[in-house]
């Protein structure tokens, strides 16, 4: 159980790469590793906070207002991790701006509360919460890596491509992201299928 | 009135809310496989981002400043949304039945709209009047349904062309976004 919840959270059912979730704050903040990781990091916590409560207050609140009450959990958490961030991270706060908040609106919080917290115990709803958001996280990462070394030569602000290097600037602008994600999802879909080959 | 138009055309198309701030690109790419369920997206979409806007402001002026809880503003904004798309739904029902129809689904799904929450925090962030905020969150609306209207219009196109293997399916439609992204960017420029 637990194996299989982990390993769909982070390959199978990968949330940006196979479910197309969560798409606004992937493309937004994908700019740099750093900020990818950051991101990331922020969505995990709050999708493991609110996937933890409501796994235990789902049974107590009626079908017909459960979104509206779910969202009220998850915008609770969402603001304690804006408040943290804006005290302990505040360089980090200001570059991701106001796509802190709006993880209140992220499908990928919403979704997995809706379909595995409110039917589960809380401790498979905290691995499971942990799971999908480190593989939004991964993926996040690998976006943002692949945008930051072309875009801009560097890795994690670090040079590391050669000093004749010249920076494909279109990389970090907004038509980069949609670029990449498309070529990353190709890729994606080219070793799936070698994948399937060999078995 | 310069400044408005100004305000109103760099809502629209500078800064398009999909194509260069990355809002709303669920419905974006959700909904935009046909023109027609397009059109009526963005028509519910403009309709609920005006409202919730205007009663987000208002609320934030003279409830949230005044008390001092501007740290509630995600939670109280949200909630915002979530009633009046809620109020909305059920007007339309009764009223225009026929539109109610042709919405269907997607009228629910726009309480998860990033972009309806995302101007509304805007306009706090910017701290617009309430003039300003009324055109800058209209501009945002049509620039929304420009961008998905067109996108839907280029995807019925690639439905009848041949696409390399891999690229079939999602990974065809992000580079087709990129382009669009980048044909936006020329307007870059035209406002500060």
């Amino acid at each position: 159980m637990i194996k299989g919840i982990i390993s769909n959270g982070l390959y199978n059912n990968n949330a940006i790469f196979k479910q197309m979730l969560g798409l606004c704050p992937t493309l937004a903040v994908s700019t740099s590793s750093m900020n990818a990781l950051g991101m990331g990091l922020a969505t995990t916590a709050v999708l493991t906070g609110s996937n933890f409560v409501i796994s235990i207050v789902a049974k107590y609140i009626p079908k017909n207002v459960r979104i509206p009450s779910y969202i009220v959990i998850i915008a609770c958490f969402v603001t304690i991790i804006d408040q943290m961030m804006k005290a302990n991270l505040y360089s980090l706060h200001k570059v991701l701006g106001i796509f802190i908040p709006l993880i209140v609106v992220n499908c990928i919080v919403l979704g997995r509360a809706e379909a595995f917290a409110s039917k589960n115990k809380p401790l498979y709803s905290i691995i499971d919460g942990l799971s999908v958001g480190l593989g939004f996280t991964i993926a996040l990462f690998i976006l943002g890596s692949f945008r930051e070394i072309i875009g801009a030569g560097t890795f994690f602000e670090m040079p590391v491509m050669l000093s004749s290097y010249n920076p494909l600037l279109i990389a970090i602008l907004p038509p980069g992201a949609f670029l990449f994600l498309g070529f990353i999802l190709a890729g994606k879909q080219f070793l799936d299928d070698k994948l399937k080959g060999e078995k | 009135m310069e400044h408005f138009l100004l305000l109103f055309i760099g809502a629209a198309l500078v800064n398009n809310i999909v194509l260069s701030r990355f809002l709303g690109i669920c419905p974006f790419m959700g909904v935009s496989k046909s023109s027609e369920t397009a059109v009526g997206m963005s028509l519910s979409v403009a309709f609920v981002m005006t409202i919730s806007s205007t009663v987000s402001f208002i609320i934030d002026k003279f409830v949230l400043i005044p008390l001092g809880l501007e740290n509630l503003r995600t939670i109280v904004f949200i909630l915002i949304i979530a009633a009046l798309v809620q109020f909305v739904e059920m007007v339309i029902e009764k009223t225009l039945p026929q539109l109610y129809a042709g919405l269907g689904i997607y009228l629910p799904l726009i309480t998860t709209n990033c972009a309806v929450l995302g101007v509304a925090l805007l306009n706090v962030q910017y701290d617009y009047s309430f003039l300003e905020m009324i055109i800058f969150s209209f501009g945002t609306a049509t620039g929304f349904g420009l961008a998905l209207v067109l996108f839907s219009l280029l995807r019925e196109r690639i439905e009848y062309s041949t696409v390399p293997k891999y690229f079939k399916g999602m990974p065809i439609v992000f580079i087709m976004a990129g382009i669009l992204s980048l044909a936006f960017m020329g307007f870059s420029g035209m406002v500060k």
